[in-house]
This record gives C-alpha cells, structure tokens and sequence, in this order.
C-alpha cells in the first residue's frame, strides 16, 4: 500500500505552494468539522487512465438527456465497446456534484443501474460499480441513501472471488456507510458485519486493505458504541482476525495494519467491552507491535509511520486503565521494559517528525507508570529523565504531562527521587516555575513537594539557586497560592 | 531529543522487565494543598485531546484524491480467448479476464449453467432447484436456508425465506438471486434449455456469448443431482451437505423412504 501510494504521486499542474495552501485548508476544515462532531471523509478510489487525462482532466458535467442516453445505450446497446464506453461517460460526468444530483432526481436511473451492476457482462458490471462508487462519495446524504437499492448486491459480492471488484465494493460500502444513518439502519440488518467476518479471510491485501476501511467507518458512526460494537462486532469473530493483522513480522502490512489499528481504536475507546479483547490477547500484540513500530523508525523507512502509531498509541493507554489488566497475582500483563525504550524512540521520532503527536505518546508513559513501579525503575534506569526533560520546552501540554510522568516517578517514594537528583530535574524545575501558564506551574509544584519530602537535601539547592523569588511570582495566583506558601514554608524551614 | 546510546541495544535485547525499586510512600505526599494522585487516564472517543491525531487520519484518508496520478497502465497482452467451452470472449488485459472469470464461470451450476457471485448461493441454487432429496426433505421439515451471511433460519417455502429476508434484512423484494424455481416437479432435473428466457438485467444466467449451451442428453437426467466430480476436486471449499449428499443419498433416501411406511 504504501509504495503503491507514493508511486502515484505525480508532479500536478499545480505547484508545491499550491498543494501545502490547499493541505493548510484542508486541515483547517478538518479541525472545524471535528469539533462540530461531524468528522467525515471518504476513500475516493479513482484511476485515470492516460487517454482520459489526455483530454482534459476536467469532465464536463452532463444533463439529464445527456444522462438518459448514456443509461439506455448501456442497457440496451448491441456492441459491448460501444455499451462499456457509455458507461464510462456517464462515470466520468457523476464525478461533478451537479451531475450526480440529476442522476438521482431521474426516475428509474439507479434501477437500470443496479441491473446493469448485476448483469452477465463482467466488465458492464465493473463499471456500473464504478458509476457507483462516484456516487458514493458525494457529500450529500441524499445521494447517498439513493444507492441503497444496490446495497445487497455489494454485500452479495463481498463473498465472490474477483478481488478488484470486492475491493471497489468495500470502498463503495465504507462510503455509503459514512454518509447516513439511514444507510447503516440498512446495512446493519443486511448483515454487513458477517459478510465482513466472512471476507476477512481474503488473501488479498488491498481487499483487506479496503475491508479495514469499511470497518472503520462504522465502528466510527456516532452510534457505534450502543448499536454496532456490543451486538455485531463482538459477537463475531472480527477482533481476533483484526488482532491478526496486527501481529509483527514478515506477513504485516503497514497499509493493512492501519486500517485495523484505527478500528480496534474505535472499539476500545468506547469502552464497551475491553476485557474481552484484553483476553484476546491485545495488549501483548499491541505492545509487541509498538516494538516493531520503534524498529522502523530506526530503520528511518519513514513511510507515514505515524499514522499506524497513532491508534496503536491511544489503543495501548485506553487498555491499560482496564481493571482486568492487573489481575494477574496484582502485576501488569504488559511488563516488558522494552515497551518503555520502543516508546521513546517513538516520542523522539514525534519530535522530529510529528510533534502534534507527541501528547498521544506521553500519555502512553502517564498511563506506563502511574501504576507500575518496575516501568517507573526502567525510566530510571535507562537513563531517560534527561531526554524525558528535553521535551519540556515544545508546548504547554507537553509539559504538564512530562511533568506528571515524572511525578509519577517521584511519587513512589525515597529509592526513586534518591535517583531523580542531583541531575537536570531541578535546573529544569526552576525553568518551568517561570512558565506562565497555571497548570505547568501547577504540576512543577506538585514535583517540588514530592522532592522536598522524599529528597531533602533538594530544598538547600533550590534555595541557592534563587528558588523562593521563583516561587513568589506565583503567590497572587488564585489556583497555586495555597501550594506556593506550602512550599515557602517548607523551603525557610529546612 | 537526544536519546541515551544503550537505549537501541536494549530495544533489540530479549524481553524483561525491571526489577522495581522499594516502593515507600509518605502520607504527607498526598496532603493538601497538595492534590498530586498517580493514576492511568482515558480518554473517550469525542475527546479533544484527540483532535490533532484524528485530523491527520482524515487527511490520509482523503489523500487518495491528491495522489491520484496517471494509473499504471494494467498490463497488456497478446489477444487471448477465454477457455471455458462455449464462451468466445477475447482479452488483452488480465485483470479484465479474471474479473469476467470470476463473474461468469467462477460459480456455475453444471445442470443449468446459471453463474452465480458465489460458492454460498450456487450451493444454495443446486440445493434448491437440481436435489431432488432436498424436495423431499422440504416436505417434513424446514429447509429453505435464508441466503444472507450470518443467518441461520430455515423455512418451509421459498415465499417464505423471501419474506423473511424483505422484513428482517431489508433485501429487495426482486432480488435477483433468488429467483423462485419454476419447474414443479421435483424428480427431474432442469433441463438447460429452460434457463434460455434471458431478458436483459436478469440474474447472471448463461455464459454471455450467443453460443447457446448444448441441452444435456436425456440420458443424463439423474434423480439424485450433483456437481461435476473435476468441480468438487477444484473446488477449495468442500460443502459438508454435498459430500454426504453423494456419499448417502442413497441409503438416505433409502431410510426416509422406508419409515414412510
């Protein structure tokens, strides 16, 4: 996947100015969308051939005669050239919105279309599923929800063997499925997750590419969480194939892993039923994967690794508040050190490559060693506090959240602060102390108090290098002033 | 962000975890004003904190569009015809050829030579239509499989497997894969010649050249009908209803028969 990706990049009549402001807006748009809950984008599968992109990239767009006649000439024409062709006219005017809407609006258009989808001519077939899949992605839900005569077609040739064509299918479904309700009210009953279960056991891996796809945009639907997961999805056996795709090793797709990565994301952070997947073993294959995860980026294939380590990420920290992780004899079921070294080639990766990812990572850590005190001795151990410390400077929340780590840490009593100074903390907390931002000042002196009491000789230290007048900054502040003269008292007392 | 050296060394070392230090708390350290607890965080799925991930996931997703380039052009070959008897289609593209390998010759039914999109419906299409033991069987019992995956209820007619499918899985009343049998009879097997009613948008039926499929010789009209024995070899799944069919039918029907009395 990843190679087929980047070799269809091209150099675009638009130049690479061009391409970054319309990513930048693309972003913004996204960002808007998402707080308004109405995060929504399709796959929009579309080859075009050179002869097509010879005649101009732009098709036009076609009017309801023009409709009309391509839809009969398909159904009833003599020649099959002259019948595919058709076809293919109409496919490339449903590209525009406006065409789509005309199509729609004529009567009987998605009946000879559905007839033609389930024709006896193979490649009549592929391209009435290719007009489809156009239809597919339109933004209008009203499009969408007039494909649904052809749903149980689709979902019919999901068990077929012809894996072009069950690939376009799912890309269509995934579509479809993203748009409306009403469409999954449909497929729900049609038994689109036991048709999923059944073509999961595909060879193919841009079937099972496409299939990730599909899944994850109805786990993603807003009711997901009560009418999909607890009912369909885990019932089946659909979370132990995903955890399947997820296992390193030679047969591990990145395209492929993607997909169920952001599925199983989905199903863990409704927090329907993680148990179960914990029996499954997902924590010892997430963690295994994180591993091999660090493993790349070592090896720099630096093929958008970050969009696997994302979900792997938040899928790892949403497990590990599960009470069932700790019921083995009271110890974590995810204990290998080696988690906390993956980790941070990870979070160093972040940081030159992704640093909006890096919160995602951090949280991983908080939820590493707030519970456990051997991943608490690892951090030490492998001396990571300094380059822990080196990310204190990137934002705000980064900060509160290396500071809470290291309160973590430091919480744990006289055996870890003992090895928490002298070193870089303290410097480093007399910087933070001049942040302006309350929760970073906050966290700083909640770490303080914990070195204070467990580490005394830290207060002597603290007060030589100007650490009252640090503190007196802060006394007016509403939200840190009783913590401030706490910690006055405890500095000109010691 | 500069790493220690040893850090890569352990990543490749076997699995362990640490031995822990002495964990040794001082109830002073939770004192007010101080409120600092230790403890694993979730975040559900609206939450903010996952707005810049989600947004770069959208944005992959939507990539496609942006990367979409001259496709590399399938490969071509030399002009070929399609194997099968009967069908004369001709190719230059192989992916062509297996999509119409797949749609037409794929999953047919060796009596009357209709193509169906999968092993699951041609099964259900042979049982139905060509078995006669099925016949008999429907008469005392529920047989009539509904056709969608996952299901698994059975029913006394046809009509009423497809009511079942129209009210429970929202299917088109005209689905084209379940067309009702037309032939009463259930002793003889279809007759090809039947299948020849071929209106355009019909449920794949016969090979789609012009060429009509021979009529089966009337010797070769069996009560007990089964797939073609090279079909079964090649076929990779084996259904367990058609081995028993053609290892039992016999003593079965036998049985069945003899408890009528």
């Amino acid at each position: 996947m990843w190679s087929r990706r980047q070799g269809r990049l091209r150099p675009t009549v638009c130049g690479v100015e061009e391409l970054r402001r319309r990513r930048r807006e693309r972003e913004a748009a996204l960002r808007k969308a998402r707080r308004e809950q109405q995060l929504v984008s399709k796959r929009l599968l579309r080859d075009d051939t050179p002869e097509e992109a010879g005649e101009g990239c732009v098709a036009a767009i076609l009017g309801e005669t023009e409709v009309q006649q391509f839809l009969r000439q398909a159904q009833r024409g003599t020649e099959e050239k002259e019948r595919e062709g058709a076809l293919v006219s109409l496919r490339r005017g449903l590209q525009h919105p406006e065409t789509q809407q005309t199509f729609i609006r004529l009567e009987g258009s998605m009946r000879t279309l559905v007839g033609l989808l389930t024709s006896n001519q193979a490649l009549l077939q592929l391209e009435a599923a290719r007009c489809l899949h156009e239809l597919s992605h339109s933004e209008q839900s009203t499009v969408a929800e007039a494909c649904l005569p052809a749903t149980s077609y689709l979902l019919t040739y999901l068990s077929g063997h012809s894996s072009d064509f069950i690939e376009l299918c799912l890309y269509t479904l995934g579509n479809l499925i993203v748009e409306s309700e009403a469409v999954r009210r449909q497929l729900l009953p049609q038994g689109i997750v036991p048709a999923l279960a059944a073509c999961i056991q595909s060879p193919h891996v841009a079937v099972l590419e496409a299939l990730g796809y599909a899944l994850s945009q109805l786990l993603q639907a807003e009711e997901a969480p009560e009418k999909i997961i607890p009912s369909s999805i885990l019932a089946s056996t659909l979370p132990q194939h995903m955890l399947q795709m997820l296992q390193p090793g030679p047969k591990l797709n990145p395209g492929v892993a993607v997909e169920f990565a952001w599925c199983l994301h989905y199903i863990i952070c409704s927090q329907v039923s993680n148990p179960l997947l914990i029996g499954h073993g997902a924590l010892s294959t997430l963690g295994l994967l994180l591993l091999d995860l660090a493993g790349a980026v070592q090896r720099t294939e630096d093929a958008g690794l970050e969009l696997l380590a994302c979900p792997v990420l938040r899928c790892l920290s949403n497990l590990l508040t599960e009470a069932a992780v700790e019921t083995v004899g009271g110890q974590m079921q995810l204990r290998d050190e080696r988690v906390v070294a993956a980790l941070f080639i990870l979070l160093q990766f972040f940081f030159q490559k992704q640093p909006s990812l890096l919160p995602e990572g951090l949280w991983l850590l908080n939820n590493l060693t707030a519970i456990s005190p051997s991943f608490c001795t690892s951090l030490l151990s492998l001396d990571l506090i300094e380059p822990l410390l080196q990310l204190l400077p990137v934002s705000n929340v980064v900060s509160v959240m290396v500071l809470t780590v290291l309160c973590n840490v430091a919480e744990k009593g006289p055996a870890y602060c003992q090895r928490l100074w002298p070193g870089p903390l303290l410097p480093a907390l007399l910087h933070t102390l001049a942040f302006s931002d309350t929760e970073v000042v906050g966290q700083s002196l909640e770490l303080l108090h914990l070195l204070f009491l467990y580490q005394p000789e830290a207060v002597q230290v603290f007060l030589q290098q100007s650490g009252l007048q640090a503190l007196e900054r802060h006394q007016e502040e509403a939200q840190l002033q009783d913590r401030v003269y706490a910690l006055q008292q405890t500095a000109l007392q010691g | 962000m500069q790493l220690p050296p040893a850090l890569c060394a352990r990543l490749a070392a076997g699995p362990g975890a640490a031995e822990p230090l002495p964990v040794e708390r001082d109830p002073a350290a939770g004192a007010a004003p101080f409120r600092f607890v230790a403890r694993p965080v979730r975040f559900p799925r609206e939450h903010e904190f996952f707005e810049d991930g989600d947004v770069q996931r959208h944005l992959y997703l939507q990539d496609v569009l942006m990367q979409v380039a001259d496709a590399p052009e399938k490969p071509r070959v030399p002009a070929f015809a399609c194997q099968v008897a009967g069908c004369c289609q001709v190719f230059d593209v192989l992916d062509d050829y297996e999509h119409h390998y797949h749609t037409l010759h794929g999953n047919v039914c060796s009596f009357c030579k209709r193509a169906f999109p999968s092993g699951h419906l041609l099964d259900a299409h042979i049982l139905e239509w060509h078995d006669s033991l099925f016949q008999i069987l429907s008469e005392r019992q529920d047989m009539y499989q509904c056709l969608v995956e996952g299901c698994t209820e059975k029913f006394k007619t046809s009509r009423d497997r497809k009511d079942h499918m129209v009210r429970m899985h929202l299917y088109p009343a005209d689905f084209r894969f379940d067309k009702p049998k037309k032939s009463r009879s259930p002793a003889s097997a279809e007759a090809p010649g039947d299948s020849g009613e071929r209106s355009e948008g019909e449920a794949m039926e016969i090979c789609s050249e012009p060429v009509a499929a021979s009529p089966a010789p009337a010797g070769e009209r069996r009560i007990y009908s089964h797939r073609s024995v090279s079909e079964l070899f090649l076929k990779p799944v084996l259904n367990v209803y058609s081995v028993l069919r053609i290892l039992g039918c016999t003593w079965a029907v036998f049985l069945i028969l003899n408890s009528e009395r």
